[in-house]
């Protein structure tokens, strides 16, 4: 099976906002492989893995979209063990999620992958929309937000979990298609390709890290960059952001000593129960 | 410029507008005063419509329900291009719905298919072309504008008032005698339903984190829960680890909320937690690290461990409702 997976860098989630004049100051910002693509190259990952001999089978191409530093969040990928990697150049603030979904296209176009897996969203943008746009421009099925995947033996569909308002469902696609993935694939039997893997096939219950003899495999491995002229699209985005503000703060209020101040407190000053 | 689209969720019986839809119907009313037109909902599904339909016709001046039987599952694949078709039927220049799991699945799609920028998880309507939306795990607020002959917009549930129920509207029905599903095949839910009020939509709500360290001990926070009639909600940690749901994740990645009260038990307060919850009225926190970052959004806090604050609280609730 041959499955495209896509890669954003995203600011370190951890670190404080600078703002300024409107914008925020990103010029300090350490970089990483957004949470959710790093599900997703995990999920694409072991859709190639536990073949007969623990042998791996197929192909993972990790693409991404922004400047040319990105390269050192691709090797990273490329060290946990995708195959090859794409790199389409391009400024961040050009982007939306319709111009970022035009351009995978293009990409899954060249590249006619059996399977497209993307992170649900990212921890930036917080959009949530590239995989159900790249689905619809592409004709394809689509089955976002998943807990568990299971590719048919056949490989011509897969089955799903997605946690949904009100419970789990449970849906069919056929390939290939568009999946986005939640924090439960990385369950450890939450992924399995039946034409590969035995029923019960485990992993460990976390997205892999690269190991040593992964990042000295991955100094080997491709990484093709690619220019939007290439690919023939233009992404002009639909959706810009104006400005940037800080959210009001909430203020602390005051601790109490015990639980029967506590709801005492809720009680006559609050009034919430 | 023209009407303002609403998808407007069918409720579980079919009898009515999903409650979590009627902000968005607020969201698009103000919207539809910017772009000088008016509001038109749209419900999708089965034969039998046509109640939920009418319950639609009181909060719009005009509701297309697409009917067919193969509409019965909800599909982005079946359900994208019908919405893409209400805006070109009604002249819509804007496209609302609310960002629940099925408006997350299907909003993007019919983008798409419209060529239509998207604004995402919107919590202010600025313009005819403008909004307001949380970015950053809800550390920035960005104003964006939406370019192109039409926008398409989630709206955050719990940012908007629900719509309130006016003079009734005109149902048209639009027969739908086929709808291409692309290979994709609904094969049912697996309802985690309970007697407790929808998340979104609760009061109350008792969340608890990773230091519950197991499943088994939310039991106690279900009793306060219940006692206080509302709804159980978790940190992405202790969903994480499996001790609850992930669909009782509160945070960036999980549910809003914006309750009355929000008691945070064993919460450190990530900030992908915080997401999720700063919004609530009035925040209450009991950690035994004093140092927790969730004490510094809480109103109340306390310093204790949950197995010694829970039943406590429990008994002081009680004694409170007599």
């Amino acid at each position: 099976m041959k499955i495209l997976v896509t890669a954003k860098r995203v600011p370190n989630p951890e670190q404080k906002l600078k703002f300024g004049a409107g914008q925020i100051d990103l010029s300090a910002a350490s970089w990483q492989v957004n949470t959710f693509d790093e599900y997703a190259v995990e999920t694409a990952l072991r859709l190639t893995e536990k073949g007969k001999g623990g042998e791996r089978s197929g192909e993972v191409v990790v693409v991404s979209i922004g400047p040319k530093d990105v390269g050192t969040q691709l090797r990273g990928v490329l060290a946990m063990g995708a195959d090859r990697a794409i790199l389409v150049g391009a400024e961040d603030a050009a982007l939306d999620a319709f111009a970022v979904a035009s351009i995978l296209k293009a990409v899954v176009e060249r590249e006619k992958p059996d399977l497209v897996v993307l992170g649900k969203q990212t921890v930036d943008g917080d959009s949530n929309q590239v995989g159900q746009i790249l689905a619809g421009l592409l004709g394809w099925p689509q089955a976002t937000f998943l807990a568990s995947i299971r590719a048919a033996a056949d490989g011509k569909s897969a089955t799903v979990t997605r946690e949904v308002d009100a419970g789990v469902e449970e849906k069919r696609v056929r390939l290939p298609a568009v999946v986005t993935v939640d924090l439960r694939i990385i369950g450890k039997k939450a992924v399995r390709n039946e034409a590969l893997a035995p029923e019960g096939a485990e992993w460990e219950e976390t997205q892999r890290y690269a190991s040593l003899k992964g990042i000295m495999a991955a100094k080997k491995k491709e990484i093709k960059e690619v220019a939007l002229a290439e690919l023939g699209v233009a992404a002009a985005p639909l959706m810009k952001v104006k400005t940037y503000e800080a959210p009001a703060g909430r203020k602390a209020g005051i601790k109490v000593a015990s639980v029967e101040e506590l709801v005492a407190k809720l009680h006559n000053e609050a009034k919430v129960i | 410029m023209g009407a303002v689209v609403v998808f407007c969720e069918v409720s579980d019986d079919g009898k009515a507008v999903r409650s979590a839809s009627l902000p968005a119907l607020t969201a698009a009313a103000e919207l539809a005063k910017h772009q000088g037109g008016g509001v038109v909902a749209v419900v999708i599904g089965g034969p039998g419509l046509a109640a939920a339909a009418a319950d639609a016709a009181k909060y719009a001046p005009r509701v297309l329900a697409y009917e067919g039987a193969a509409l019965v599952a909800p599909l982005a694949e079946t359900w994208a291009p019908q919405l893409a078709d209400a805006v070109k039927r009604a002249g819509a220049s804007a496209l609302v719905g609310t960002a629940t799991s099925t408006g997350k699945d299907v909003l993007p799609r019919a983008a798409a298919l419209l060529g239509a920028g998207m604004a995402s998880d919107v919590t202010g309507v600025l313009g005819a072309k403008e909004l307001k939306r949380p970015a950053y795990a809800g550390n920035a607020l960005e104003a964006v504008e939406v370019s192109g002959a039409v926008l398409v917009a989630s709206v955050r549930q719990t940012a908007f008032a629900p719509a309130a129920p006016g003079a009734a509207g005109a149902v048209e029905t639009v027969a739908v005698a086929a709808a291409e599903a692309l290979g994709a095949e609904h094969l049912g839910v697996r309802g985690t339903k309970s007697a407790r009020p929808e998340l979104t939509d609760a009061k109350v709500v008792v969340s608890g984190g990773r230091g519950m360290r197991e499943g088994a001990n939310f039991k106690v926070l279900e009793e306060l829960t219940d006692l206080m009639g509302g709804a159980l909600g978790a940190s992405r940690a202790a969903a994480d680890a499996g001790m609850v749901p992930n669909d009782l994740q509160v945070g960036q990645t999980g549910k809003v909320v914006a309750p009355n009260l929000y008691v945070a038990v064993a919460i450190s307060g990530a900030i992908q937690h915080l997401a999720g919850m700063k919004g609530s009225k009035v925040i209450v926190a009991i950690n035994k690290d004093p140092e927790a970052p969730i004490f510094q959004v809480a109103d109340y806090g306390l310093v204790a461990t949950w197995e010694q604050a829970v039943p406590q609280m429990i008994a002081e609730v009680k004694k409170l409702k007599g």
